[in-house]
């Protein structure tokens, strides 16, 4: 015998998860995607399943301060990352809102919503790493955010006023 | 562009507590926080996950299949061929086997397994030993007509769908009025085209279609989906499976755009594995399956000539609308019906016409609705058909489409073949309105003129103009109810499913005006056929009128109940009293006041209001469409710079909503199908080549261009709240906008879609 069992430890939403890289049932198999242990593993279903080719963003997570696509990601390659999904960024005792969501939430900068949490995330990162972004710089980092009812222009609205409003600035 | 942007949007002037501003969804934190629940994360107790096995051939016959292997596969619960499949069938009229032996296109059903993992099943469809006699096959819809071409359904010889629809017992797909051969006499400017709208772009919602189906009883199925209209897809798939009750529940959507609304074929598939497993199944396409194997825009094709009168009134139209409704009609006559009304809103003062109409099959994927409904693909072909005539006489088209769009005390014959007066509408200031806003007459030159050409002569501008109107918006029946409990709460029991829309949040906003309580005290059932009564659901841009009158209807007659039993408890006479916040009182006096409860407390416990809708087409919407683009002359790169949509709405229901409505007109196979968007396929092997989200082009975030709107609120004659529909249509006259756009900048005329590089230097006569 000369398995060795491969273990990995990821921080999720501010929680360690342990997972063993296995084929057996139950373990995470070596081909599997971090969206699916998100989604499958642990109910974190904001994240959501779409090109599954990483071209839309649907998928957007944030990976060691990284808006990455999850899709694209084998969660046996993220051993000791810290990944924030959505549901990370509401308040983890009360579950109310972070000031960026409440600001999609209050301008409906949304339709559908199914690519909502993967715009949110991406802007989340830039916002973390550049808290004062040009609209340029908002909307080169939300290119690879695909949204199909066309909310862009009311997203852009909502993002760039949460911007001026959280810098201090008249909106 | 924030800056530009910013700028608020218009609100009602009238003193509405909710209608005309804007509100939170009841859906929105659910949205921004990951809670709202789609098709994907829905879990049921032993479910199982079905998968396909596709047709690598665009037309052929299964000689052999063999599934044992596939079935003894661990994990695998079920497969099933065409041998073992009964002979349910779906479609327009029904033709589409749940699965066939006979292939019709590339991406085609051959077999079905059910297996506790995606994974599984897929190894499962790899175990499935098929031997296919590939068959020639047709991809243009004229060359289906011709005898010997390839045939697709043994009882549609010609390849030519039957006309029928479910609208009329005689079925409108053709008008015969006036005296054409006359009014082309008495023209001045005459005019042929042939022209063509075949993209077969994709929809591409960012959730692909997917349906739960589960066995309740030996005749009782319940289905989850994830389109808005469930009892119409109840409807069909009765009519698919006789003798079966079909529940059918909406899930929330991850956008439509039409193409998910009724998604038959999937349903009967994943129907007839639960039935084989006897366990719950699951069927959600991948996105490669939705691209390759889903169904797209029609394509659409005129030929025919146009005559107008010196003072240009369009007063003859003659010829042949093709639709290629690729392998199967779901619903493309009713697309037919409904374009030939829109040609007649478009030209409403041409009282001369013979437009026939055929609807082909061909080997390429089921061409079905999508936002715009045969509208977009109609006035794609007859917008720039009749800009041939206009051209001829020189006019500009903005004045030309002005004072022929039909107006209050036209006629036209809509889809229920059935003559309609129009009343109440008229959109000249919407016109007059969006081209001022754009600066039309600054940058109309003239035809194949640009405005703008750089001084190194690299680089050239133009402009074009698209107009669409549907009154669709008044379509199918809807009954409602809305119901007044005790304790101050209101329920409103209405079968609106919601794709993204937000018209859930609209009817919710009426019935909170009407009872004049907080807008979190009016709930919208969930969109289940069970618990409601009749509604085609979201198609098009119904809900306003439709769901919008049965809901204030509904909410009036609860209203009415109410104030009629306080009347009687406070001995005051019903026509002074009032109501707020779960509380009647008298206008006259207010401290003589009662609580719901006092009023419809034990035993009476809840008032309900009930409503009908019947469906009425007498107004048209309106959408116009501005397009303004630069042409590189050396690349033929063509790209927009700017745009506007204009329309008069009646009254806005929520600003932000209505106006991303209007910014949508990219989306969901719009706009952009006039500059870069399409299906590209290789006519050698019938297989479409870009079938993945990366090869399919589609605009990011930082492409966007400034996009101006103008919606006017003229308050119209209808009972929810002055409001029409507006939504569906935005795309409709883009990309007939821009081909004319990309025409004048380049100074030459371009008569097919997309003006990609090719296409534009083509027409430059600089490659062949």
């Amino acid at each position: 015998m000369n398995d060795v069992i491969k273990r990995v430890n990821i921080t999720i939403n501010g929680k360690l998860r342990r997972f063993i890289i296995s084929d057996d049932e139950g373990c995470v198999a070596p081909s599997e995607t971090l969206l699916d242990t998100l989604r499958d593993k642990l109910g974190l279903t904001a994240a959501k399943r779409s090109c599954e080719h990483g071209a839309c963003g649907c998928c957007t997570v944030i990976v060691d301060g990284e808006a990455v696509a999850s899709c694209m990601l084998l969660t046996a390659d993220c051993d000791g990352s810290s990944v924030t999904t959505l549901e990370g960024l509401c308040d983890p005792v009360t579950g109310e809102l972070s000031p960026l969501q409440r600001a999609f939430a209050d301008n409906s900068a949304f339709q559908c919503g199914y690519c909502t949490p993967g715009i949110i995330m991406s802007t989340r990162a830039l916002l973390d790493k550049n808290p004062n972004p040009t609209e340029e710089e908002l909307t080169e980092a939300l290119s690879g955010n695909y949204c199909r009812c066309i909310s862009h222009y009311q997203v852009i609205r909502t993002v760039m006023g949460f911007i001026h409003q959280i810098n201090g600035e008249a909106v | 562009m924030f800056e530009e942007m910013k700028k608020d949007v218009k609100v009602s002037e009238h003193e509405y507590r909710y209608i005309g501003k804007h509100g939170n969804r009841a859906d929105a934190d659910d949205i921004v926080s990951g809670r709202q629940q789609y098709i994907d994360d829905l879990v049921m107790p032993g479910m199982l996950i079905v998968r396909v096995l596709r047709s690598p051939y665009p037309n052929a016959m299964i000689r052999s299949i063999n599934i044992e292997k596939a079935r003894a596969l661990p994990g695998v619960i079920g497969v099933c061929s065409y041998k073992e499949a009964p002979d349910w069938k779906c479609g327009l009229p029904n033709h589409r086997r749940v699965l066939d032996q006979h292939v019709r296109f590339t991406g085609d059903s051959v077999a079905l397994v059910a297996a506790e993992s995606i994974e599984i099943a897929d190894e499962a469809l790899e175990l499935i030993e098929v031997e296919y006699e590939p068959l020639p096959f047709v991809l243009d819809c004229e060359e289906a007509l011709e005898p010997g071409a390839p045939q697709l359904y043994e009882e549609y010889p010609g390849n030519e769908i039957p006309k029928v629809t479910p609208f009329s017992e005689e079925p409108f797909n053709q008008i015969f009025v006036g005296n054409p051969e006359e009014a082309f006499k008495e023209s001045k400017y005459v005019s042929d085209a042939y022209m063509k709208y075949e993209n077969m772009a994709h929809p591409l919602p960012p959730e692909s279609p997917g349906c739960i189906a589960q066995w309740t009883g030996p005749h009782a199925v319940t289905v989850w989906y994830n389109g808005g209209a469930p009892h119409l897809q109840k409807f069909n798939t009765e009519a698919s499976i006789p003798g079966v009750a079909v529940r059918v529940i909406a899930c929330h959507a991850g956008g439509s755009y039409g193409s998910k609304q009724l998604i038959p074929h999937m349903i009967l598939q994943a129907i007839l594995m639960a039935k084989i497993t006897g366990r719950t199944c699951k069927f959600i396409m991948d996105r490669t399956e939705h691209l390759l194997s889903y169904e797209l825009r029609q394509g659409s094709r005129i030929r025919g000539r146009v005559g107008m009168t010196e003072d240009g009134i369009v007063n003859a139209v003659e010829g042949m609308w093709y639709t290629d409704s690729g392998m199967s009609s779901t619903y493309a006559q009713a697309m037919t019906a409904v374009g030939l009304g829109e040609c007649q809103a478009f030209l409403g003062k041409c009282k001369n016409w013979a437009l026939d109409t055929k609807l082909v099959a061909t080997n390429h994927s089921s061409q079905a609705p999508i936002r715009g409904f045969g509208g977009q693909e109609c006035k794609s072909v007859l917008v720039p058909m009749v800009c041939n005539t206009i051209r001829e006489a020189g006019m500009d088209p903005l004045e030309v489409f002005k004072k022929n769009f039909v107006k209050d005390g036209d006629r036209y014959i809509w889809r229920d073949n059935l003559w309609w007066d129009v009343r109440s509408i008229d959109y000249t200031r919407a016109f007059e309105e969006s081209a001022k806003v754009f600066g039309w007459k600054d940058k109309w030159k003239g035809w194949e003129k640009p405005y703008w050409v750089s001084e190194d002569g690299r680089f050239a501008r133009g402009v074009g103009v698209g107009v669409h109107g549907n009154a669709d918006i008044g379509e199918d029946p809807t009954e409602g109810m809305v119901k007044l409990h005790p304790f101050g709460s209101v329920t409103l029991e209405l079968c609106v499913g919601e794709t993204g829309g937000a018209q859930r949040f609209a009817v919710q906003k009426m019935v909170a005006e009407i009872m004049k309580v907080p807008l979190d005290g009016v709930q919208v059932v969930d969109p289940d056929t069970h618990g409601t009564g009749y509604d085609a659901g979201m198609i098009g841009s119904r809900g306003t009128i439709t769901m919008g009158t049965t809901a204030v209807r509904a909410a009036k007659d609860a209203r009415r109940k109410l104030l009629e039993l306080a009347s009687v408890k406070l001995n005051i006479n019903v026509d002074e009293l009032d109501t707020e916040d779960f509380l009647v009182f008298s206008v006259r006096h207010p401290e003589k006041r009662l609580p719901w409860i006092a009023i419809c407390g034990t035993p009476e416990m809840t008032i309900i209001g009930s409503a009908k809708y019947k469906q009425n087409f007498d107004k048209p919407n309106f959408a116009l469409y501005l397009a303004d683009v630069e042409v590189n002359l050396m690349t033929g790169e063509a790209r927009l710079i700017h745009a506007l949509e204009g329309s008069d709405v009646g009254q806005i229901i929520d600003p932000i909503n209505i106006r991303m409505q209007a910014e949508g007109s990219f989306g969901s196979a719009g706009g952009d199908t006039g500059l870069f968007e399409e299906m590209v396929m290789d006519k050698k092997i019938g297989r479409f080549m870009n079938g993945n989200m990366i090869d399919y082009k589609w605009r990011t975030f930082n492409e966007f261009p400034p996009f101006d709107t103008v919606l006017l609120e003229s308050e119209f004659d209808t009972e929810a709240f002055h409001a029409l529909g507006f939504g569906e249509i935005t795309p409709s006259p883009a990309p007939a906008a821009i081909l004319m756009a990309v025409s004048n900048a380049i100074g030459h005329v371009i008569t097919e879609y997309p003006c990609s590089p090719t296409i534009v230097l083509r027409a430059m006569g600089k490659i062949k």
